[in-house]
């Protein structure tokens, strides 16, 4: 028995086993399409039928929201996605293509809106068949997230938006959009609303989607432009003005500090052929010994084995954090250590895939493109796709802004 | 095996740390412990051990010495954590005793297996303050090195770099042979033994070098079987260490934050500046990474004994960068004032930058943890 499950409920316990047993006939196997890293690099509609499907049978099997409530089409259990998770995990099944809708959107609609809403959304949501992605970020608004120009004018019982979103990922497959804009010019922070807001089917009726390509080579996330579409007012989330509370519900589930688990990111290794295990820093250890660095194996320089041991120990740090949370005794303050999630995770895989680049010495120089190219050139590729994720969710000198003044009482920088 | 998700943190563990808390709180505030110890700042001040013996027979009536020794010979049998747990709010003080020593000490003999081992078990929870002599001149972490020999049935050379030398009772001390390493009780008292105090630069502690010349001593841990024993015991001894660095992390933490929000400079309190405020979280995010790998190696030692070196060492490691790191920092944020002798700051820096050494540092820890994760499966 594992450290997780000698503490497991009646619930939770009979769901593991539950779980396991429904892994072990309904895996759904190795991918017929190539799977990129990350659910935000999705490009392929091949791709994306089988994610849908993956995550479709998981939704059935309740794998995925069982922690909501039977109305709003989850699985009524308390606490049990952390359980399906787990055993995701263990599985190594694929990762859930609907990240921005499992952990953001659904919980922020959950929380705050009509239950009218709620019902008619949450089903489709969990199921993946309907995509959702997040217009919370503009040319103007970055870090600076409550600087919203995106402007939604009353007309009648709906809404009348014009604005500009950028770096949406999946918005060239969602069919849902969660919204923060402006609906009060004379207040940066109460003038701001919150909306569900359905794009795909207004593309061309004022929605238009348009991808940007990364530093990458890859496309996946887009810019989005409202020209004057209408939405009905059913769709705002809680009071007009309240936007910036709202997005604070969003927020902390996106930084792993929500009261909802996100269903799993999965287990499964996507580039297996080409063997590149992103974010695991004990795959540094077999891709040193493989590696020629400078003419030598780099497993045998000792600057490197001190490095890929910071590493180790650092992500080991990490899981005994996310250990220690569950133990009040050892927590001065409740939200010290969840706070620091996204900070301290988004680093160590931006510093894991940097130093795999190193280990693979000249070799690191080939891309993707190349046959040749050590594991794929999925480390190159890692590295830069790492800076997506410290720059998004509040860029990580935000990140360090929040912990200085939330759990170190400092004063506000601004 | 595996462990317990509450890292074997139950409510005696609790209560026991809640208590040394309150008890520190009480008797040791920065204040008190800077007048006992660095009432003289001369740089070539007479060599002095300067402690409150009272609080030591305090703590040792609140059975703290007995914590960790075995129900078998007299003590309370809890688990590493509840040494781990007091050692951090020691650290958190910059307590001046020996009983980081002492437990290192119960760690050490709890190895041992032996009728004279529990003899010394049974001193220790009575309260009878301990130490390790088990370094040589070369400052080796090594089990097997030592220069104090057993030569003509005698115990005869010199111990370096033991911890608390000027407070403790009774020494464990490795000692070499043809047959290999042993290991050897040798009272303060015990004839032959000459103690000379180094000059440290904590002054939250001793430290001394100890000539041994023709002392009986009596034999814990056979010829051959004492390095086994330090191995053994190293685990706990990394954790302890580490814990106190954690304590007094956060105390570096606390107080030069608190002094971020209360000193103005261009029309602001420090802490409102990025330059200040980013590297005081990171020192934040540092000490809970050592505390939490702490944790996990010293409950590992009672519950996944064949894993307790490799997560000790890396939480010596964390713990190790972390003291230094959080150390620098207190003393570059509080400026000018953290820069003289009245400032409180200096204690924790020494005792810091001390214990960083103590066993290994972050580097030397890393070098042994490639060792066991890298060329072990090859």
């Amino acid at each position: 028995m594992s450290d997780a499950e000698e503490k497991d409920t009646t619930e939770q316990a009979e769901f593991r086993v539950y779980c396991r047993e429904w892994l072990k006939e309904n895996h759904p196997g190795t991918p017929p399409v190539l799977i990129p890293q990350g659910a935000l690099e999705l490009s392929d509609p091949d791709a994306l039928a089988w994610l849908q499907n993956w995550q479709k049978s998981a939704y059935n099997a309740d794998l995925v929201g069982c922690d909501y409530s039977v109305e709003c089409g989850g699985g009524g259990k308390t606490n049990c996605q952390t359980i399906a998770n787990q055993e995701m995990q263990r599985a190594k099944t694929p990762f859930m293509l609907n990240i921005i809708g499992l952990g953001m959107a659904a919980p922020t609609v959950y929380f705050h809106g009509q239950d009218e809403i709620k019902k008619d959304l949450l089903p489709k949501l969990l199921s993946g068949e309907d995509i959702w992605c997040q217009g919370f970020s503009e040319p103007g608004a970055g870090s600076d997230l409550a600087n919203q120009q995106t402007f939604a004018e009353k007309k009648g019982n709906s809404w009348v938006i014009n604005g500009h979103k950028v770096w949406t990922s999946l918005a060239h497959f969602a069919n849902w959009m969660i919204l923060l804009c402006r609906t009060d010019k004379s207040d940066k922070y109460n003038g701001l609303s919150y909306f569900v807001v359905p794009i795909q089917t207004a593309i061309g009726n004022g929605v238009t989607v348009r991808p940007l390509i990364k530093m990458t080579g890859e496309t996946g996330f887009n810019e989005v432009i409202f020209e004057d579409l209408v939405v009905e007012d059913k769709y705002r989330l809680d009071e007009v003005g309240a936007g910036w509370k709202v997005a604070m519900t969003t927020l902390a589930h996106e930084r792993g500090a929500g009261l909802l688990t996100t269903p799993s990111s999965g287990g499964m290794v996507t580039q297996q052929e080409k063997g590149a295990n992103i974010g695991v820093a004990t795959s540094l250890i077999d891709l040193a010994k493989n590696s020629y660095r400078n003419g030598s194996i780099a497993s045998e320089d000792p600057v490197i084995r001190d490095a890929i041991m910071q590493l180790v120990i650092r992500q080991e740090g990490f899981r005994q954090n996310q250990r220690r949370i569950g133990v009040k005794a050892l927590n001065d303050h409740p939200m010290r250590v969840p706070l620091q999630f996204k900070l301290v995770a988004t680093e160590i895989g931006q510093d894991i895939a940097q130093l795999a680049y190193e280990i693979e010495g000249a070799g690191a120089s080939l891309y993707v493109n190349d046959e040749n190219a050590p594991a794929g050139g999925e480390w190159p590729l890692a590295y830069m796709n790492s800076f997506g994720i410290t720059i998004a969710a509040g860029a990580n000198e935000v990140q360090r802004n929040i912990l200085g003044e939330r759990v170190l009482n400092m004063p506000k920088s601004k | 095996m595996s462990q317990p998700k509450n890292f074997g943190f139950g409510e005696d563990e609790t209560m026991l740390r809640d208590s040394a808390k309150k008890f520190f709180t009480d008797n040791c505030s920065p204040d008190k412990i800077h007048r006992l110890v660095a009432g003289d700042p001369d740089i070539h001040r007479s060599i002095e051990s300067h402690w409150d013996q009272h609080l030591w027979k305090q703590i040792t009536e609140l059975g703290w010495t007995a914590a960790c020794v075995p129900e078998a010979a007299g003590g309370i049998g809890m688990p590493v954590v509840a040494a781990v747990a007091i050692a951090e709010e020691a650290g958190k003080v910059a307590f001046p005793s020996p009983l980081l020593a002492t437990f290192n000490a119960t760690f050490l003999l709890r190895e041992c297996n032996s009728d004279n081992a529990t003899k010394a078990l049974e001193d220790i929870a009575t309260g009878m303050a301990s130490t390790l002599a088990i370094t040589n001149k070369k400052g080796s972490w090594e089990a097997q090195d030592t220069d104090v020999f057993f030569t003509n049935g005698k115990l005869n050379g010199t111990a370096y770099f033991v911890q608390d030398a000027g407070k403790a009772e009774q020494f464990v001390v490795s000692v070499k042979s043809e047959e290999g390493l042993g290991l050897y009780i040798v009272k303060a008292t015990d004839e032959g033994i000459s103690i000379t105090q180094d000059g440290i630069i904590d002054l939250t502690r001793d430290q001394a070098h100890i000539e041994f010349s023709n002392v009986t001593g009596v034999l814990v841990a056979d010829h051959g079987k004492g390095a086994q024993a330090i191995e053994k015991a190293r685990p706990a001894i990394l954790c302890i260490l580490s814990a106190d660095m954690c304590g007094a992390g956060e105390w570096l933490l606390q107080t030069t934050t608190e002094y971020a929000c209360t000193r103005v400079q261009f029309d602001h309190p420090l802490g409102f500046f990025q330059a200040v405020k980013h590297p005081l979280v990171n020192v934040m995010i540092d000490i809970d990474r050592a505390k939490s790998l702490t944790y996990n190696a010293a409950c590992a030692i009672d519950n996944e004994p064949e894993q307790a070196e490799k997560l000790a060492r890396m939480a010596k490691s964390a713990a190790s960068d972390m003291a230094v790191y959080s150390a620098s920092r207190a003393v570059q944020f509080h400026g000018g004032i953290g820069f003289t002798w009245e400032c409180f700051v200096h204690l924790f820096f020494k005792r810091q930058m001390h214990n960083h050494i103590l066993f290994g540092d972050g580097k030397y820890q890393r070098s042994k943890l490639a060792a066991l994760m890298m060329d072990d499966a090859a």
